[in-house]
């Protein structure tokens, strides 16, 4: 166990480094000079001497690089430019309000799939499957940022149960304000976790274990229940940590149309404002939590499933 | 059946995009204020926005752009990532090593986070998602392809080819990726919606497509505004974009069962 902890950890090291790498790289891609560019406007010959020294770029590469790692490790992204406060602790208090829309969008998603997706795998090419199916494959070409603008227009602006944008003040009007961004989001990551899941339940149905159970006479609601699902329960842990980057690209879209203060409404507005440290910051940032999160996936899987190991 | 009905519907919205203009769709831009805000009619199937714009006219110029975005990011990306991919699985050794890590840093990010960090350099455009959208997406492809080829250069035909002493490139393209082919085939189908959703969702950010161009993600954009009052600015086109993606889908699952092949979890 222990070793195959660390194996996957050592594998993991090198994509670390080149998602560091691809942050740090950014700046230096603009074609241009990437100062000239931030400034626009107020582009001083001093203020871009001043800019280039706060932001480093006057160093040696390797010694930016290392400069940055430091930074990143510590949570010290500098200043933005145009916020003119610390990275750090803007992304820190917008990552809150992001995992908790993310955490709700989880749930949404998972309530409509899951059942969805043992109903069509009992009830294989039978009407319900096709009915789910289809379902899905709308689902799978809706744009989610036209999904929820059909909520806000039946929900919030139509029937005014749920405000149309922000983030609302007190628990009960903070969920209600996550709750359209949510949905939106859960139909969005619905269909995907749909098809996995149901073939999953499928290649379950039909293992050795099932028909042993079966022949021993447990009813099929408790064969279902109790050896089925157990089994899919992984299966639903491998496959929300395999579409992680799916589900954070969608909630980056859906904060801006919600307005809600998260991650990805400062990444669209950072690169509207060419605030290029913020963007990589928070490109580091969101690559990391998909190989962290990848990484708890398959530790998890690890010491639900003992064959993984060997 | 599931194939030919995915082949029809994006074979009509194919059609009308080339064809717009014989059939009187002219001009997306043409305004005409005194028509402003007008719910849809004989006139004007999807109703006008705030400048008297014709919706229908701006959807089926709006085609011209995603579909294609759609097909040619699609296909560039899979041509890429199959050849590298075949490379990765036949050879082996540091070349797949170093092909599949740079592959899984790609798969770690968001794909949304790196192609807007990518628009963010290259500029806000239609050449930054084309160039956004390449640079993501041919890491699926290679990763399918490889895997793929790891089981195929086990199999009783490729050793053949390999014992008859046939050039290297002669087996790679002759004989392994005709086989390849399929798996990737059927995933693009879905690949081609997400790119063209992809596209909107860029331009409905306003980093994508610039208004007053047409484009699926800039109409459904300029239609928020009025959500209240004229709500078939963003509604109607969406229900556009949902079909055409259904056709796509379908498309990629009467393939996959006549192809034998069930790629669901590779994205």
């Amino acid at each position: 166990m222990f070793a195959y902890i660390g194996r996957r950890i050592i594998q993991a090291i090198p994509v670390l480094i080149i998602v560091t790498l691809v942050a740090f790289a950014l700046i230096h891609l603009i074609p241009g000079d990437p100062v000239k560019i931030m400034l626009a406007s107020r582009a001083t010959p001093e203020a871009i001497a001043t800019v280039r020294h706060q932001l480093g770029l006057d160093q040696p590469l390797p010694i930016q690089y290392l400069r940055f790692l430091g930074g990143a490790l510590r949570l010290n992204f500098g200043n933005s430019l145009f916020l003119r406060t610390s990275i750090g602790p803007i992304i820190a208090k917008r990552a809150k309000d992001s995992l908790a829309l993310l955490v709700f969008s989880v749930l949404v998603s998972l309530v409509i799939a899951v059942p969805m997706a043992i109903i069509s795998a009992v009830r294989r090419n039978r009407p319900t499957d096709h009915l789910v199916r289809m379902f899905s494959t709308f689902a799978f070409a809706m744009p989610a940022f036209w999904t929820g603008l059909l909520l806000v227009l039946f929900f919030a602006l139509r029937l005014r149960l749920f405000p149309t944008s922000g983030l609302g003040e007190g628990p009960i009007n903070y969920l209600r304000s996550l709750t359209l961004p949510s949905i939106t989001i859960g139909f969005y990551l619905a269909p995907v976790l749909l098809r996995s899941l149901r073939a999953s339940v499928i290649e379950t149905l039909s293992a050795e274990f099932v028909e042993a159970a079966r022949a021993r006479g447990l009813s099929e609601r408790r064969v279902l229940f109790k050896h089925v699902l157990r089994n899919s329960l992984i299966a639903m842990i491998t496959v929300l940590g395999v579409n992680v980057g799916f589900l954070i690209s969608g909630a980056v879209v859906i904060e801006n149309i919600f307005a809600l203060p998260g991650l990805g409404s400062l990444l669209v507005s950072s690169i509207l404002a060419r605030d290029y440290p913020v963007i990589q910051a928070l490109t580091l940032v969101f690559g990391v939590t998909v190989i962290v999160v990848n990484l708890l996936v398959d530790l998890s899987y690890a010491a639900l499933d003992p064959r993984v190991r060997l | 059946m599931t194939l030919w009905l995915g082949v029809g519907i994006v074979g009509i919205a194919v059609i009308l995009a080339i064809g717009t203009n014989w059939i009187g769709f002219t001009n997306p831009n043409e305004q005409d204020l005194g028509a402003s805000l007008l719910a849809p009619s004989v006139a004007h199937p999807f109703g006008t926005d705030e400048l008297g714009r014709d919706i229908l006219t701006r959807v089926l110029h709006g085609a011209r752009i995603d579909l294609s975005f759609g097909l040619i990011t699609t296909y560039v990306s899979l041509v890429i990532g199959m050849f590298l991919g075949a490379l990765a699985g036949y050879f082996g050794g540091v070349t797949d090593t170093v092909l599949m890590r740079v592959v899984d840093t790609v798969i770690s990010f968001p794909f949304i986070v790196l192609i807007l960090a990518i628009a963010s350099i290259v500029g806000a455009g239609l050449l930054g998602a084309y160039v956004g959208v390449l640079v993501v997406s041919w890491a699926l492809y290679a990763r399918l392809t490889r895997g793929e080829m790891l089981v195929l250069r086990e199999t009783q035909y490729m050793m053949a080819a390999e014992t008859l002493g046939l050039p290297v490139r002669r087996i790679i393209f002759v004989h392994a990726i005709p086989n390849l082919l399929r798996a990737n085939l059927v995933f693009s189908m879905s690949d081609i919606v997400l790119n063209i959703l992809t596209l909107a969702a860029l331009s409905y950010l306003g980093l994508g497509v610039r208004p007053p161009t047409a484009e699926w993600g800039t109409i459904i954009a300029q239609g928020q505004k009025y959500l209240r009052t004229a709500w078939w600015i963003s509604t109607l086109p969406g229900i556009v974009v949902v079909l055409v993606g259904v056709g796509f889908a379908l498309i990629g699952d009467g393939l996959a069962d006549r192809l034998g092949e069930d790629v669901t979890g590779a994205a």
